[in-house]
C-alpha cells in the first residue's frame, strides 16, 4: 500500500518534470493533428487562388496547383470597381473606427477612471449600452437615421457604428488602464501646475499604450471584418467594403459560373492583415480578450 | 481629492463626446425601435399606430417560429462543442513545450479571420462540384457521389455550418479557459500531484471547479453569440431551403430589408434584443462577482 503510494508519488512527480515517453508522443502527434486541421483550410485556399485561370475552374478540383500563376489576382484588381476601392474602403473605415474610438473613449475613461463624477455607475453603464443592446436589432433605425442625413454609403457612417460596436470594449479596457496608473506621478505633475488634459497626454495615455493597442487593434480586426452592418449600411457597388464584394461575387458571377479562383484571391487578401497583426501583436489581443469577455 | 477646483465640471467635459455618442447612435435608435415597433410601416406609407399587433402578428407567424426554433437549435448544438471542445484544447496547451505553444498559436489563427470570410471559404469547401470536402471524401471512399452540402437539407446545412463555425471560434474558448486554468496557483497543482492524484481527478476536481465561473462566463457569451448568428447563414446557405435555415437576426434582416416591413421587423428586433437581454443580465451578474 505504502509501496504503491511512494510509487505513484514518485512517477507523478517525474511525469511533471519530464512528461513518460508513451503519453509524451500522443500529445505531440495529437498537437500536430490539430495544427494541420487549423491550417488546412487556409493553406488550400491560398494554394488555390495561386491557380491558373482554366483550374481554379475545374471541377473536381485539384488539390494542390499543377502551375502557379497570379491570374485570380489579376481579374480581382480589375472586378467591378477594382480592388483598389474596395481595399480603400476597407482600410478606411478600419481607420476611421480606430480614429473614432480612440477620441470618444481615451477622454471619457480618464474622466471616469479620475474625476468625481455624480452618478458614475449609471454614466457607466450609459456608456455601456450597445453591451446590452445588440447591434443587429438596432440596424433598422441606424440605416434609417443615416439615410435622412446622408451618412449611408459613406465610410464615416459605417465608421460611426463599427464605433457604437466598439466603443463598451474599449471604455472598459481604458478605464482599467487609467484606474491602475500610479497617482503619484500625476500628483507631481499637478503640483508643477500641468493642466488635467497635459496629464492626460504626458502621462496617463504613455502609460497605458499597450491598452491603448489593444483597442487599436481590436477596432481594426472588428471594422475590417464587420459584415451585416456593411451589408445594411452600403448598398452602392462603389461603397462595398472586401466582404461585401466577394460575397456578392459569387452570385454576379454566376452567369458563367462563380469564379473561384478570384474568390480564393479575394479571401487570401482579406485574411493576411488580421493574421499579421494578430502574430505580431498576440500579446495584446489575449490580454484584450480576457479583460473584456470574463472581467 | 485629485483636482481642487471645479473638477467634477472638468470631469464631466471629458465624458460628454462619448456620452452624446452614445445618445445619437445607440439610445436614439434603441428609443425609436421601440417607437417603431407600435407602428405599421413600409416607408412608401406613412406610419400608423397598431399598438401591440406587430407583435402579435409575429406570434402567429410561422416562420418566426420556425427562424426562432432554428436558432435555437443551432445554438443548442453548437455550443457545447465550443465549450468541451474548447476546454480540452486549453488542457492540452496549457503547459509549455514549444509544440503546445505553437498549437496554441494555430487554433487561435482562425478566430482573427472575420467570420464573413470564413464563410466564404467554407462555402468553397463545402460546394458541391467545386469543393475540397467532396473530393476528399470521394478520393477515400467515403461517399460514392458528390454530396449537396449547403442549402437543400435545412439538416445537412447546419452540419456543414456547425464545422466551418468550430473551426473559426473554437480558439476563442480554447484561450479564455487558458488563462483561467493558468491563473490556478503552482502550489494546488503540486498538492494535488504529492497526493497522487490521476491527471483525470485533477482535472474533474481541482482544475475544473477553480475554472467553473469562467466557463459558465464563456458558455455565456457562446450562447448569445449563437442567438444573433447571420453572416454564416446568409453566405453559405442564404436561408435556403425555403428559409428552414433563416436564422433570428435573418428574418430580421428579411422583413427590413428587401420586404420593407419596418415597423413588423422592429417589433421582431425588440423580441430578439429581449431574448439576448436575459442573457446578458445573467452574464454580467456572473462578471460582477469577480469584483466583489
Amino acid at each position: 500500500m505504502t509501496a504503491t503510494a511512494e510509487l505513484r508519488r514518485s512517477r507523478a512527480v517525474t511525469a511533471r518534470a519530464r512528461p513518460r515517453r508513451a503519453g509524451g508522443y500522443l500529445v505531440g502527434a495529437l498537437c500536430l493533428a490539430i495544427c494541420t486541421v487549423m491550417l488546412l483550410p487556409l493553406v488550400v485556399s491560398v494554394l488555390a487562388s495561386l491557380k491558373p485561370t482554366a483550374e481554379a475552374a475545374a471541377s473536381p478540383p485539384t488539390f494542390l496547383p499543377h502551375a502557379l500563376s497570379l491570374d485570380s489576382y489579376e481579374r480581382l484588381w480589375t472586378y467591378q470597381q477594382g480592388l483598389p476601392t474596395y481595399l480603400f474602403n476597407s482600410l478606411g473605415t478600419a481607420l476611421l473606427t480606430i480614429a473614432f474610438t480612440l477620441m470618444l473613449t481615451v477622454p471619457a475613461a480618464y474622466g471616469l477612471a479620475r474625476f468625481p463624477i455624480p452618478g458614475k455607475e449609471v454614466v457607466f453603464v450609459f456608456l455601456l449600452l450597445s453591451l446590452i443592446v445588440p447591434y443587429q436589432a438596432l440596424l433598422t433605425p441606424m440605416f434609417l437615421m443615416f439615410a435622412r442625413i446622408g451618412l449611408t454609403n459613406t465610410l464615416v457612417g459605417l465608421a460611426i457604428l463599427h464605433t457604437a460596436i466598439q466603443l463598451p470594449l474599449s471604455l472598459y479596457v481604458l478605464r482599467n488602464s487609467f484606474s491602475a496608473v500610479p497617482r503619484e506621478l500625476e500628483e507631481a505633475a499637478i503640483t508643477d501646475g500641468a493642466s488635467s488634459w497635459k496629464v492626460l497626454l504626458r502621462i496617463c495615455v504613455p502609460s497605458a499604450k499597450p491598452a491603448i493597442v489593444t483597442v487599436a487593434l481590436f477596432a481594426f480586426i472588428m471594422s475590417w471584418n464587420e459584415f451585416l452592418g456593411a451589408l445594411v449600411l452600403m448598398s452602392r457597388g462603389s461603397s462595398f467594403t472586401l466582404p461585401l464584394i466577394l460575397a456578392a461575387s459569387r452570385t454576379e458571377t454566376s452567369l458563367g459560373g462563380t469564379d473561384w479562383g478570384m474568390l480564393q484571391a479575394g479571401i487570401t487578401i482579406s485574411i493576411i492583415p488580421c493574421v499579421l497583426v494578430y502574430l505580431l501583436l498576440q500579446r495584446y489581443y489575449v490580454s484584450g480578450l480576457m479583460s473584456g469577455a470574463v472581467k | 481629492m485629485y483636482w481642487t477646483r471645479r473638477s467634477r465640471l472638468t470631469g464631466i467635459a471629458y465624458l460628454t463626446p462619448a456620452l452624446l455618442f452614445v445618445l445619437a447612435f445607440t439610445a436614439y435608435p434603441l428609443a425609436r425601435m421601440v417607437w417603431m415597433s407600435f407602428h405599421k410601416w413600409s416607408l412608401i406609407t406613412p406610419p400608423s399606430w397598431v399598438g401591440l399587433d406587430n407583435y402579435r402578428r409575429a406570434f402567429a407567424d410561422d416562420q418566426f417560429w420556425v427562424s426562432f426554433g432554428f436558432t435555437l437549435k443551432y445554438t443548442a448544438i453548437i455550443t457545447p462543442i465550443l465549450i468541451v471542445g474548447g476546454y480540452l484544447l486549453a488542457l492540452l496547451v496549457s503547459r509549455g513545450s514549444p509544440l503546445r505553444r505553437l498549437t496554441r498559436t494555430t487554433v487561435f489563427i482562425p478566430v482573427v479571420i472575420g467570420l464573413g470570410v470564413s464563410s466564404l471559404l467554407w462555402y468553397w469547401l463545402f460546394s458541391t462540384d467545386f469543393g475540397l470536402i467532396n473530393r476528399a471524401l470521394m478520393d477515400l471512399g467515403v461517399i460514392s457521389k458528390p454530396v449537396l452540402w449547403l442549402g437543400v437539407d435545412a439538416d445537412v446545412s447546419m452540419l456543414a455550418i456547425i464545422a466551418s463555425v468550430t473551426w473559426k471560434v473554437i480558439g476563442f474558448g480554447m484561450i479564455l479557459f487558458l488563462g483561467a486554468i493558468q491563473a490556478i496557483p503552482t502550489e494546488i497543482h503540486e498538492a494535488s500531484l504529492v497526493d497522487g492524484a490521476s491527471w483525470w481527478q485533477r482535472v474533474t476536481r481541482v482544475v475544473l471547479p477553480l475554472t467553473l465561473r469562467t466557463v459558465l462566463v464563456v458558455t455565456l457569451v457562446s450562447v448569445i453569440g449563437s442567438l444573433l448568428a447571420f453572416d454564416q447563414f446568409y453566405i453559405m446557405t442564404a436561408g435556403q431551403p425555403q428559409n428552414e435555415t433563416a436564422t433570428s437576426v435573418f428574418y430580421v434582416y428579411l422583413n427590413s430589408f428587401p420586404y420593407l416591413r419596418l415597423g413588423y421587423g422592429a417589433a421582431l428586433s425588440m423580441i430578439l434584443a429581449l431574448t439576448i437581454l436575459a442573457f446578458t443580465v445573467v452574464q454580467l451578474l456572473l462578471t460582477r462577482r469577480s469584483h466583489a
